[in-house]
């Protein structure tokens, strides 16, 4: 399998990148890791004149603290985050998700800007953007913008950013120190996106649920944020009656598509087991 | 379309060439440079057949154009025995162990326990089943391919090797 023939760009700072992005219009198209979008090409499903590699923005990739955020670079991969002691302290969920992204070989190449700015909703680390309330930073030829990523996303493949814009960092509030995480996902086998999958974060205090925030993956066209289910569970013990009416209220807001990975009511289902889950793990990890 | 100019560094030699900007990195180096060890399995970035060792990084080379490469240095299979011919200690390890049997992953899966061995020295059993979950083998179940591993792991570390109760 062979793409189509494209030119193929290398700049070396965000205004280069933006620049040809605005000449190139639609005949262009952002090079990230390329393990989504090369499968595309070879499939001839994309097939962009011009190729521009963010690889060597060198201003593209870390992470850092950044007063109560940690910035991640938009070329940041998978590898990396698994890697990041600062990640690992600060929002461990992160690496949680990252671990069951695809392969070793994948999360070598894969980041964490093509992860979220292709608005697949079979992607893991969109829901968990929503879940954390992050941010993302974009900049266009008209100039730098911030958008939510819980106002992201659209439909599948659709999602806020414009033509010519490159998502250039993701920007994510520190939860509570002592929180607790979980991401559970279903998959049919290592390297699948998931069946359904849930991402929680949820505060303690005194034994009851001080916080909490969950999104969920792959159970319809955008990745969800599951409010009502939160909301009901605010002031819990997570008690198995409450957390039952979580997950219905979660379950209610899923529309999956019926595919190979089991008929619609199935992956619901599914995505309240894991709901239930996450909901064990991240309170079994709370601490203080 | 016109072609690019790249360089790279494989198996410690330095390559020179032009390529087309979509020339995979697999076609690059099995149809330009005559080295056949890396391999075309599934050519949808599943069965890991074609890894390589990239700049560190093990990665699909079917997913990676050779102009991505540009500058980069890469190791292949024929890249892993000593210059006097004998063999790496995966290589050895996989003799041992019967680590394979069609010996079509083979590359891949050493490529890629090679990565996995620098980052961890003494991987559990567990460790390297998820380490290899991107290599697919269909001759094997794997367990043979996991005994070569833990057969390297201890000739690297300078330990003898013990076979796992079954």
């Amino acid at each position: 399998m062979i793409p189509g023939a494209f030119a193929y760009h290398r700049p070396t700072s965000v205004k280069d990148a933006v620049g040809l992005l605005a000449q190139f219009g639609d005949d262009g198209r952002a090079l990230a890791g390329g393990h989504s979008l090369i499968p595309m090409m070879k499939l001839r499903l994309a097939t962009p004149a011009n190729l521009v590699d963010l690889a060597g923005i060198a201003e593209l990739k870390g992470v850092r603290a950044e007063g109560d955020e940690v910035v991640v670079g938009a070329m940041t991969t998978q590898h990396d985050l698994i890697a990041s002691d600062l990640l690992s302290e600060k929002i461990p969920i992160l690496r949680e998700t990252s671990e069951q992204i695809a392969d070793p070989q994948v999360r070598y190449l894969g980041t964490l800007g093509g992860n979220v700015a292709n608005g697949d909703p079979g992607n893991d680390m969109p829901a968990v953007m929503v879940c954390l309330n992050a941010t993302y930073q974009v900049t266009g030829d008209k100039g730098e913008r911030r958008i939510p990523a819980r106002q992201f996303y659209q439909g599948a493949y659709f999602t806020a950013l414009e033509p010519g814009e490159v998502l250039t960092a993701v920007r994510i509030p520190v939860p509570a120190a002592g929180h607790g995480y979980a991401y559970e996902k279903l998959k049919r086998k290592v390297g699948d996106y998931a069946t359904a999958a849930a991402a929680v974060v949820l505060a303690l205090n005194g034994g009851k649920v001080a916080s909490c925030s969950i999104g969920l993956t792959n159970v319809g066209e955008t990745p969800l944020w599951a409010q009502e289910a939160a909301t009901i569970l605010l002031g819990s013990t997570l008690d198995a009656a409450t957390v039952k009416r979580a997950v219905a209220a979660a379950e209610a807001i899923t529309a999956p598509a019926s595919d190979a990975r089991g008929p619609a009511l199935y992956r619901t289902k599914m995505a309240g087991v894991m709901l239930t889950r996450a909901l064990a793990r991240a309170k079994s990890r709370t601490r203080g | 379309m016109a072609k690019s100019h790249i360089t790279m560094t494989v198996n410690g030699k330095t390559i020179e060439a032009l390529v087309e900007p979509r020339t995979l990195l697999i076609h690059f180096l099995r149809d330009q440079q005559n080295i056949t060890g890396p391999h075309i399995g599934c050519e949808t970035s599943h069965c890991g057949a074609c890894t390589v060792d990239l700049d560190g990084k093990s990665v699909k080379s079917c997913t990676v154009f050779a102009v991505q490469a540009n500058g980069t240095d890469v190791r292949t299979i024929e890249g892993m025995a000593n210059p006097d011919g004998t063999l790496h200690a995966l290589q050895e390890g996989f003799r041992e162990m019967h680590g394979l049997q069609c010996g079509f992953c083979t590359p891949g899966m050493i490529m890629r326990a090679y990565r996995l061995l620098q980052e961890n020295k003494n991987p559990t059993e567990q460790e390297i089943r998820y380490g290899i979950s991107g290599n697919l083998c269909r001759c094997t179940g794997y367990q043979n391919i996991v005994k070569a591993i833990q057969f390297a792991a201890a000739k690297l570390n300078g330990v003898a090797f013990q076979e796992a109760a079954e």
